[in-house]
């Protein structure tokens, strides 16, 4: 038997620090701190268990998908649309992953591309296969990480990754990003929230989806070889939204003319191309992997960044479509370096006192407070300042700081951390993406689907408005009903330790059933905050 | 502001004056202010990503349009799957075909170049700014809409907010509701007042989760019209419609429509998202029934895109962008504020149309004429220090 301090920070180490108490985890948790602490490890947050692919296997999967898809528009629409339309454009307001189950065209919507001759059907049908396996990949992916979330016995570190990929969010909302979502996630995000903030910044950046989500991999500089040759130009989306939600943020001290030419030094950061695109950038790439290059086996390195292994996890750096040239951003000339340039803007950017102090209160806004105490952002801005970004240091001071610790929580649960808690008081794991999805789009926070690049939202405001409550109670009465736990007193106790105030402890002791009292549970107070 | 004397012959610049230079009025047909009633509706639609007010309201006839727009510039009416047209070489993007039957009878009003009060690119700021209906970022917590119920005096409006989340345009002291597809919760349920026992000490919940079984009932005991397949954006519309009808029916809707940040193949996505909003309107008007006369659609966004293409067949963050008003309680009459041209030297930061009208006045004239509210409540407390901005009178409904 603890004593009753220690219980309570059990509780709170696990509730608010982590995703959700089981069952024995409250009473059996000896050092709180010490179990936070053993977390923050080097080699970053662990990944979900369970055979994944990785981005460049997935990259093949998509570019051949991407290439019969556009050979099909080509047969099937006279008006020569470009392809991928559809696929950047998801449903109005429809969770655009809900369709990582679906199986059919939407109802009542006709299907542009539904061939009208009989041997086109066969093509047609490889196309939708394709598309489905890789929808269906995508909807694995995040059963994983949820199951993950319910069964770790780390889950401080999931939380901070967690937090760490919302911060850098890609969305689903775009096709091409979700096919990778759960490979972003594992690749570059993980392996770097115990490292430096600069580190994690580039691989974020330079990841497939990312490249994909804000359009950086289409983007031209008009003074490159390529954009020299055809009308194609500067997409600014990334270098904006680096600026403005992943590093200083919009009251950096920024102008569209730093934009500009972030957006400039980031010409070339791009995907493998695919596909009849592909055999062109083939021929591009080879004439214009010149610069300090070996000339000897520009063909085949073109080949291999077709292929996805230029770089690593499918990143492609192409210099033909790369701006030339010396860039200012916030004041500070970069020489022309090819991937170089773009790299040491973002690692500046990345090191910004801005960054340090934006950050430092989105941290203390995730895991404390909506309006964070002001002694708990300064601590956590200073270890930042002091460490150069070291995440691990961060993660220490906010484990060590006495604001982070206070018995009243504040933070209102997103509907992703409601369910994966709920699982974990319960002793259950999620088993299929289905009903795990509906319930999440139910709440106003379908998988790996983000509204924008701002990420989901972090305040009561965001999560608890009269709708979302409703929708709340509905799982809640869902889960109840399903519920297997002989005795939910126990749950309660389990779930929330000395967090359980005696009037939620009294109406769950007194509910007239089971599905009752599991529910009266999970909506009250003190199981909806952390 | 001056008039480019290059475009003059083409575009027909117009000053709607209305009781103050700076604005245009809208004075609603049939009915004066006094007489506005709890029965008038307004429906605020917030296209989140900022859309792209020159595929909107297409300017046609501009003689700069074309050159800048290249392959994304809608044809001139008349033309194969030309712009729709309205007035003064302006056009409706062919998707908007319900909006452009409003039009026909009188029922669309659109203003071509207008912004909120603050020039930033941010789509999260310049959101912020829209719905909170401040003169500058960061100077409210809560939303213009609410306000405007607090400000409604002896009408007592209701606030509805459409989706899992209360956007921050309906957010503040006014209690407000909030409905999205697919619920099955009875509101009379022993559950709900169990747990209004375990919240006594926690009135965020308490009382959210009132009002969101309150509508939920609502909606149930409206019947199978509210069991909205996915992507029907009609059937929306018209299950929106039917908790805006009847005796307890919403006042002010607050609707958001996601997906206009088309800064890559732009064509193809305005033409789906022009058409799912097109649908939510039409919805709406087939709901509304009768009470369609009473009612005002603002379709605003938070800034417009780009008067170039970008190097990706689409556009990126700009500033003017237009706003678009249907509904029965309009007048008839054509575009709203003035028209800055697209000409090089007029476009702001040489790069974005130049607004030549603040949305606040268009929200205000709504707000005033349509819904009954104080003049002065509306400089003061609905948009604070917004004073200067006359609401755009004269005309409108």
């Amino acid at each position: 038997m603890l004593a009753n301090g220690q219980n309570l920070n059990a509780a709170i180490a696990l509730t608010r620090f982590g995703l959700g108490a089981g069952p024995e985890e409250i009473a059996t948790l000896g050092d709180p701190r010490g179990w936070l602490e053993s977390q923050v490890r080097e080699t970053g947050a662990p990944n979900p268990p369970g055979a994944f692919p990785g981005s460049s296997e997935r990259m093949e999967a998509f570019l051949a998908y991407r290439a019969d898809a556009a050979q099909g528009r080509q047969n099937s629409r006279p008006d020569g649309a470009p392809a991928l339309n559809r696929e950047a454009a998801p449903g109005m307001n429809r969770p655009p992953t809900s369709d990582m189950t679906a199986t059919s065209p939407e109802p009542g919507r006709p299907d542009p591309d539904r061939p009208t001759s009989e041997e086109a059907q066969a093509a047609f049908d490889a196309r939708r296969d394709s598309r489905r396996e890789l929808v269906q990949g995508v909807a694995q992916e995040f059963l994983g990480r949820t199951a993950w979330g319910a069964t770790t016995d780390a889950g401080f570190a999931e939380r901070w990754a967690l937090f760490w990929a919302n911060s850098f969010t890609v969305s689903a909302t775009k096709f091409q990003s979700a096919v990778f979502a759960g490979q972003y996630e594992r690749e570059a995000v993980r392996p770097h929230v115990f490292g430096r903030f600069e580190d994690l910044a580039v691989a974020a950046e330079q990841h497939p989806a990312m490249l994909l989500y804000l359009d950086q991999a289409q983007s031209v500089g008009p003074g490159s070889q390529a954009g020299q040759r055809r009308s194609a130009g500067l997409n600014e989306n990334l270098a904006r939204e680096i600026m403005e939600l992943h590093t200083v943020g919009v009251d950096g001290g920024y102008t569209q003319g730093d934009v500009t030419e972030f957006a400039r030094a980031l010409t070339g950061w791009s995907v493998p191309l695919g596909g009849g695109q592909g055999q062109a950038g083939l021929q591009n790439t080879a004439m214009g992997a010149g610069g300090g290059r070996r000339g000897q086996g520009r063909y085949s390195r073109a080949q291999a960044a077709l292929r996805g292994e230029a770089g690593e996890n499918g990143f492609v750096f192409r210099p033909i479509v790369h701006e030339p040239g010396a860039r200012t951003v916030l004041g500070k000339t970069y020489s022309e370096g090819g991937l170089a340039q773009g790299e040491l803007i973002l690692r500046d950017l990345a090191n910004h006192p801005a960054t340090a102090r934006r950050l430092a209160r989105k941290i203390a806004v995730h895991f404390v407070a909506d309006d964070p105490p002001r002694a708990l952002v300064d601590r956590l801005e200073s270890a930042w300042t002091r460490s150069s970004g070291d995440l691990a240091v961060v993660a220490r001071t906010l484990i060590a700081a006495p604001e982070a610790w206070t018995p009243q929580a504040a933070k209102i649960k997103t509907p992703y951390e409601f369910i994966v808690s709920t699982h974990r008081a319960l002793g259950t794991t999620p088993q299929r993406p289905q009903p795990l999805q509906q319930a999440l789009i139910g709440m106003g926070q379908p998988a790996f689907s983000a509204p924008s690049p701002e990420g989901w939202p972090e305040t009561a405001d965001d999560w608890a408005g009269p709708d979302a409550l409703v929708k709340r109670l509905n799982y809640a009465k869902t889960v109840g009903d399903l519920a297997r736990a002989s005795d939910p007193n126990a749950v309660a106790e389990g779930a929330l330790g000395e967090r359980l105030s005696e009037r939620t402890r009294l109406a769950v002791a007194r509910a007239e059933s089971r599905p009752e009292a599991i529910t009266l549970l999970l909506m009250s107070p003190e199981f909806q905050r952390r | 502001m001056t008039q480019d004397p290059k475009t003059s012959l083409t575009m027909n610049r117009r000053f709607l004056l209305g009781a103050s230079a700076a604005g245009v009025s809208l004075a609603f047909a049939g009915r004066t202010a006094a007489q506005a009633t709890s029965a008038a509706k307004m429906v605020v639609i917030i296209a989140r990503g900022a859309m792209d007010g020159l595929s909107v309201t297409v300017p046609y006839g501009d003689p700069n349009y074309v050159a800048l727009r290249g392959p994304l510039a809608i044809a001139s009416a008349g033309q194969a799957n030309g712009a729709l047209a309205l007035n003064e070489g302006f056009g409706l993007h062919p998707a908007l075909a319900g909006l452009h039957a409003l039009h026909g009878q009188g029922q669309l009003r659109f203003a071509p170049a207008v912004a909120i009060p603050v020039r930033v690119r941010s789509h999260f700021d310049a959101q912020d700014v829209l719905e909170n209906g401040g003169e500058g970022l960061r100077q409210q917590t809560d939303g213009w809409l609410n306000r405007a119920l607090a400000a409604g005096g002896a009408r007592t409006y209701t606030g509805l907010s459409i989706g899992p989340q209360t956007p921050l345009i309906l957010r503040g002291e006014a209690p407000t509701s909030s409905w999205a597809p697919g619920g099955v919760v009875e509101g009379g349920d022993r559950i709900a007042s169990l747990l209004q026992d375990l919240y006594v000490e926690d009135p965020l919940l308490g009382v959210n989760l009132a009002r969101g079984l309150e509508t939920e009932g609502m909606a149930m005991a409206a019947g199978d019209g509210t069991q909205v397949r996915r992507n029907d954006v009609s059937g929306l519309g018209q299950a929106i419609a039917r908790l805006m009808t009847g005796p307890s029916g919403a006042n002010m809707v607050a609707l958001s429509v996601d997906g206009w940040d088309t800064h890559a193949r732009q064509l193809g996505q305005l033409q789906a998202r022009l058409t799912g909003l097109d649908q939510v309107v039409s919805g709406l008007r087939t709901g509304l029934g009768d009470d369609w006369d009473d009612t005002v659609v603002i379709i605003a966004t938070e800034f417009g895109r780009t008067a170039r293409i970008n190097g990706t067949q689409g556009t990126d963050h700009g500033t003017g962008s237009s706003l678009l008003l249907a509904g029965g309680a309009l007048k008839p009459g054509g575009m709203i504020g003035d028209w800055p041209t697209l000409a090089d030297n007029r476009l702001f930061e040489g790069r974005d149309l130049t607004p030549s009208l603040d949305v606040r006045s268009v929200f205000k004239g709504v707000l005033r004429d349509h819904m009954g509210i104080d003049a002065a409540a509306l400089d003061t407390r609905v948009f604070p220090g917004s004073g200067v901005e006359a609401p755009a009178t004269s005309g409108l409904v």
